[in-house]
């Protein structure tokens, strides 16, 4: 208790002190990047390392989030009654869809940004967990259905703008995000966000709720056999990782100003996820700093050589996993209680 | 009438690609349980061994002879390779797998692009191969899908009589459905391992020399194709072959209907969600081992 107090008042010094007078505005906003990628990879520490569900398909919940914030953000921007600027260049529509309406209320496109993807995870998780698809088949399919959605998005440029995403986004309600102080408060609003969400999957890991899904994980017959619905157990987790990969791609619009099919697709999605097995997938702040880490090597590699980071990138999904499991934060923790790192497939190893 | 033939026909043969790539899978996924996210690179490796085995034998026709058996082993060590270096350490851990895999395929595309250059490049089909055959006067089929049908076929039919008859394939069947058994009746497992993975990754490379005749070869094309194969085992249900045979075909008839009347943006959409909703009625897929396992 004391020492997650004190883990959490560190990193909001870092976020909230350090980091805003040490960074310039650009490398701020990237900073503001990368953690809305840490907001996704939380999730993914909370349904992989703990729950034992690889979800591939977390580009699906983060575009759900992005283009419900992107679309209120373009009908802010081009007034009351006005067709966004790409519907007018693509020159096939007369007036706005009707999917897209409701978006020009602001509490609506806010509320949806976070409860589209959690109603779209609910719906396809009650469809597999309880027809006991799991394991590889379950990372297939949520890998399927990254592509997809991408293909959908693609296909319909008239109203969703297409390869080329929602891009060019001026205002966030009501404040220019050219204005590098605007820049800046959304840095502010994401990393808030990042600190909220951890408090939840502190929260939820701690609880008994989190014991039984790491039950889940490491025994599912197990536990359905003391009486649980290792479906319900399951759910839970993947609805809220999927609420806080919506959460981030509604923030990485006004941070970022584009959300495109690009950054949502088979690729990216499991680009969510690389970060997580490099920080640690079982552990509360390892994949949020791994998918930081990750972020920033991406960048700081490719400005320089581009063909370096895909070969770094390849041997980044292959060394760390192959030989620490547990990810860099097994090399801290191996002093401490075994139930925080727990090699993640343990139960193959009994069972077979 | 013409119509609905030659939309059946689109649908085939999309299925029979789909089921060349699949094949392979069925062995290292449906018998082994390996996810290989790098088999579509393995694809790309035997596209790319046409290409370069035409700088040297001029004849397209006879390049593409040689080359179906030399992609097959260029495939297949490169399979071999990836056993025995990674996957071995990580049986216990399918998943990690299917990440270490992706890992590797990465690798494996920017090292294309950097021996053979970012950008597509072309190979020759033979003569026969680019025509069309006219079942009736409106009908026509091109001849390179009719060879990759057969093509699709002929894998299935030799798969079959390896597993079937063989001792090869009655050590495979043996490891596959008791493991343990196997080892304590003097099979060597590990070499068994080896040898599916030789055969299962060497059918991608067969898949890779069909694709030449298709469509561009590039980089990144085993990527686009990988993940509806991955569904075809899925659906098909892992252990046997039979169902993957038919599914390839169901969800390419299916895929080529929808695109059809519909978009091609919205039938991956349907085909996902017909996926689903197969599920509820099958979940371990369309044809499964009985077991009283209970993982």
């Amino acid at each position: 208790m004391k020492r997650a107090a004190l883990g959490f008042g560190v990193t909001a010094a870092l976020l909230f002190a350090v980091a805003p007078l040490v960074l310039g505005d650009f490398r701020l906003s990237l900073l503001a990047k990368y953690l809305c990628f840490a907001i996704v990879a939380v999730g993914v520490g909370l349904a992989w390392g703990r729950g034992g569900m690889l979800a591939l398909g977390q580009g699906v919940f983060f575009g759900l989030g992005g283009y419900a914030m992107a679309m209120h953000l373009k009908l802010a921007d081009a007034g009351p009654g006005n067709l966004p600027d790409f519907m007018i260049l693509y020159g096939q529509l007369d007036a706005l869809p009707w999917w897209w309406a409701p978006f020009a209320n602001p509490i609506f496109a806010l509320l949806a940004t976070v409860l589209l993807p959690m109603l779209v995870a609910l719906l396809l998780g009650l469809l597999i967990f309880r027809r006991r698809v799991r394991g590889a088949y379950f990372a297939i399919l949520s890998q399927a259905l990254a592509a997809a959605f991408a293909i959908l998005l693609i296909g319909q440029q008239g109203t969703t703008g297409g390869t080329n995403g929602l891009t060019d986004i001026q205002g966030f309600f009501g404040y220019d995000l050219n204005d590098p102080v605007n820049q800046r408060m959304v840095y502010f609003v994401v990393a808030a966000a990042l600190l909220a969400m951890l408090g939840v999957a502190w929260q939820l890991m701690r609880s008994r709720y989190g014991e039984l899904l790491v039950a889940v994980r490491d025994g599912e017959e197990r536990v359905r056999f003391l009486g649980y619905d290792p479906a319900n157990v399951k759910l839970v987790a993947y609805v809220v990782a999927a609420g806080m990969a919506g959460l981030a791609g509604a923030l990485f619009v006004p941070a970022v100003g584009i959300i495109s099919p690009a950054l949502i697709g088979v690729v990216p999605s499991i680009e969510f996820v690389i970060g997580v097995a490099v920080g640690g997938r079982a552990t509360l702040a390892g994949p949020a700093l791994g998918a930081i880490a990750v972020a920033w090597a991406k960048t700081a590699l490719s400005e320089r050589v581009p063909s370096a980071w895909t070969y770094f990138e390849g041997l980044l999904f292959v060394l760390p996993i192959v030989f620490l499991p547990g990810g860099i934060a097994a090399l801290f923790k191996w002093r401490r209680r075994a139930r925080l790192v727990p090699p993640a497939e343990v139960k193959e190893k009994v069972a077979a | 009438m013409s119509l609905l033939v030659g939309q059946l026909f689109s649908g085939v043969s999309i299925g029979a690609v789909l089921l060349l790539i699949a094949l392979g899978l069925a062995l290292t996924f449906g018998q082994m349980n390996v996810i290989n996210m790098a088999h579509g690179e393995f694809i790309m490796a035997g596209a790319y061994t046409v290409y370069v085995l035409q700088q040297v034998v001029t004849s397209a026709g006879a390049s593409l002879l040689i080359a179906l058996p030399v992609s097959f082993v260029v495939a297949g060590l490169l399979g071999v390779l990836l056993e025995v270096l990674l996957i071995r350490r990580l049986y216990a851990r399918p998943l990690d797998t299917l990440l270490v895999t992706w890992g590797v395929s990465l690798i494996l595309q920017q090292a294309a692009r950097d021996i053979f250059g970012a950008p597509n490049v072309q190979t020759r089909a033979p003569e026969i191969l680019t025509g069309s055959v006219h079942l009736t006067d409106d009908i026509a089929i091109a001849s390179s899908r009719l060879f990759i049908l057969g093509l699709a076929l002929a894998a299935v039919a030799a798969l079959t009589i390896v597993l079937r008859t063989t001792s090869l394939g009655r050590r495979i069947r043996a490891v596959v459905q008791n493991r343990d058994l196997a080892a304590v009746s003097g099979l060597s497992t590990g070499r068994v391992d080896r040898l599916t993975f030789f055969i299962g990754s060497g059918l991608a490379g067969i898949a890779g020399v069909a694709l030449t005749l298709i469509g561009p070869i590039g980089p990144a094309m085993g990527t686009n194709l990988i993940v509806n194969a991955f569904l075809v085992v899925v659906v098909g249900g892992i252990g046997q072959l039979k169902g993957t045979v038919i599914v390839a075909f169901v969800l390419g008839v299916l895929q080529a209907t929808v695109e059809y009347t519909t978009t091609v943006s919205v039938a991956s959409v349907i085909v996902f969600v017909a996926i689903v909703a197969f599920l509820q009625w099958r979940p371990q897929g369309l044809f499964t081992l009985r077991t009283r396992s209970l993982a």
